[in-house]
């Protein structure tokens, strides 16, 4: 009998390459990926780093120790201040400045607004990349009110530069404890209608729900931290692990999920602004009485030696490695980013998947670029 | 069965989520209650920035046009990406005879400034501070480089130079 062939069988696929960026909408920022597919379903992911490198570490070794801090705003610039915040405990911890319970309080309650501010502006930009534009507006109008008393505070909306060496730039506004507690008000309404818009809808679902897999192993061992970890179980918490400031003195639960898979990483990030929230709850009413800021040396210098110190930032766990060789300024600098750590990732979850899966997982891991490429 | 649940249960979803939009877009359509953008050019008169609000820095002129700066290069030097530079010279006092330093122009370039506020913060004298003005959109680049103490302005009496 004569074998039939059909047509399907015999056209040649092939493998081929597809340039992702630098300047693709989706990307978030000037990111470029070398993509390999077969037809729609990705094989390999190729990373390009460099659009918008600064070299921002080689600045700070010929910068003194204040004069960095300003820098680390426009690394991970949505969670500006908790780069600021691992500068300032480095160089505290360090040279042995000794800080009031009063800046501790306050760092962390900025600290929590700036972790709510990211997410906020991340579930938005989620919802866009998946399809729906609501989400963004909506994101962006209770981003505002965090916004305002950031500015109100610190001076600045989005790179406050506001924790220093020794304490915080200013001391709070009078209007800080009120609109913190207007704004607790106006998000617990707000959260539920979150998950209502875009949780619940069956699209959104469908687009999420086992979709960027990556077990726990697996996180482990490609350095995945921050929600993007802890979605896989993977408890990497530096508040719970390392506390600093006043995380040891704030009840909250380390938010984590097993799945591991892009729903899971939606559902860590969601469910982390309610603990948020929860811990601005605790500090708003008891912000201790004290001085903002403790008188430092001009100019500061460390011992000798290597110091290393991890904050959680929205995206996870953010490190300031450096090496002091006794004089103003650093010998070697480095920022352990975990945007970068997380990007690692990225491969492993998408390949087998198609383009628009790796969109979703692109935005699931929260990239922010100048975070990565520094 | 299952075909018409998933449909069934889409349509749901897209209600729910339709009806928060139009929620919002019916509260709104008259009234101005929840919105919370700003109709920018429009309200400009009006908008008044956050009193510590960083858009310049500018330095604090009185009534006489006499300001705070002894040219002590502080800011100078602290500055971390060179935006500022101090033009000083020597003069003798009349009163004293002695030699002082004397600002020209307190050169300040905004094109290159990142408001990290050292400068505001090292100032001995609070001579400069920041401004809430944030129109700095030019078409040059050279009109962002300002000088900072007015034409024919001189120091305040009283004012001590910094060792």
């Amino acid at each position: 009998m004569e074998q039939q062939t059909f047509l399907a069988d015999k056209i040649r696929t092939q493998e081929y390459f597809l340039n992702m960026g630098p300047q693709h909408p989706a990307t978030h920022g000037v990111m470029r990926m070398v993509l390999k597919l077969d037809g729609e379903i990705i094989r390999n992911i190729d990373p390009v780093l460099g659009y918008i490198h600064r070299s921002i570490e080689k600045m700070c070794e010929h910068d003194n120790y204040k004069q960095i801090i300003h820098l680390t705003d426009r690394l991970d610039y949505l969670s500006a201040h908790m780069n600021n915040e691992a500068v300032a405990l480095l160089v505290e911890k360090a040279s042995g400045i000794e800080v009031s319970d009063r800046i501790k309080v306050i760092r962390t309650m900025m600290s929590e607004l700036t972790r709510i501010a990211s997410h906020t502006l991340w579930w938005g930009v989620m919802g866009m990349d998946t399809g729906a534009l609501t989400t963004f507006m909506y994101a962006f109008r209770d981003r505002e009110l965090i916004n305002d008393i950031m500015e109100e505070t610190c001076g600045a909306r989005l790179t406050m530069n506001y924790s220093v060496i020794g304490g915080v730039r200013y001391d709070l506004h009078e209007n800080f404890v009120k609109r913190v507690k207007d704004f607790i008000v106006h998000f617990k309404k707000k959260l539920p209608e979150y998950d209502r818009l875009l949780s619940d809808n069956v699209i959104f679902r469908k687009r999420t729900e086992g979709i960027g897999y990556i077990t726990k192993e697996e996180a482990i061992a490609f350095g995945l931290n921050g929600p993007t970890g802890r979605a896989s179980g993977f408890a990497c918490d530096i508040r719970k692990l390392k506390p600093y400031s006043a995380y040891d003195r704030v009840e909250f639960q380390e938010v984590m999920a097993t799945e591991g898979d892009a729903f899971a990483r939606y559902k860590v990030r969601i469910l982390e602004m309610w603990e948020s929230l929860r811990i601005l709850e605790q500090l708003v009413d008891q912000i201790p009485e004290g001085e903002h800021r403790v008188k430092t040396k001009a100019v500061i210098k460390l011992p000798v030696g290597e110091y290393l110190q991890r904050v959680e930032t929205a995206r996870g766990d953010f490190g300031v490695y450096v090496i002091s060789d006794g004089g103003s300024s650093p010998y070697r600098l480095k920022f352990r980013s975990p945007g970068f750590a997380n990007l690692h990732g990225l491969n492993k979850m998408s390949i087998g998947y198609k383009i628009a899966d790796l969109i979703v997982n692109f935005s699931t891991i929260d990239v922010v670029v100048p975070d990565m490429d520094r | 069965m299952s075909y018409i649940g998933d449909i069934i249960n889409g349509s749901k979803t897209l209600l729910t989520g339709m009806s928060i939009t139009g929620n919002y877009f019916f509260k709104n359509l008259f009234t101005r209650k929840d919105v919370i953008t700003q109709l920018y050019p429009d309200n400009m008169n009006e908008l008044k920035m956050f009193d510590r609000f960083k858009g310049e820095v500018i330095m604090f002129h009185d009534e006489n046009n006499q300001h705070k700066c002894d040219a002590c290069t502080n800011c100078e030097i602290i500055c971390p990406n060179g935006s500022i530079e101090i033009v000083w010279e020597r003069v003798a006092d009349p009163e004293t005879g002695k030699n002082k330093k004397v600002l020209l122009n307190h050169i300040y370039h905004l094109e290159m400034c990142t408001m990290c506020g050292l400068c505001i913060e090292v100032c001995p004298a609070d001579a400069i501070g920041w401004g809430q003005d944030f129109h700095h959109v030019t078409r040059d680049r050279a009109d962002l480089t300002k000088v900072l103490n007015k034409p024919g302005s001189s120091i305040m009496p009283g004012v001590k130079e910094k060792k």
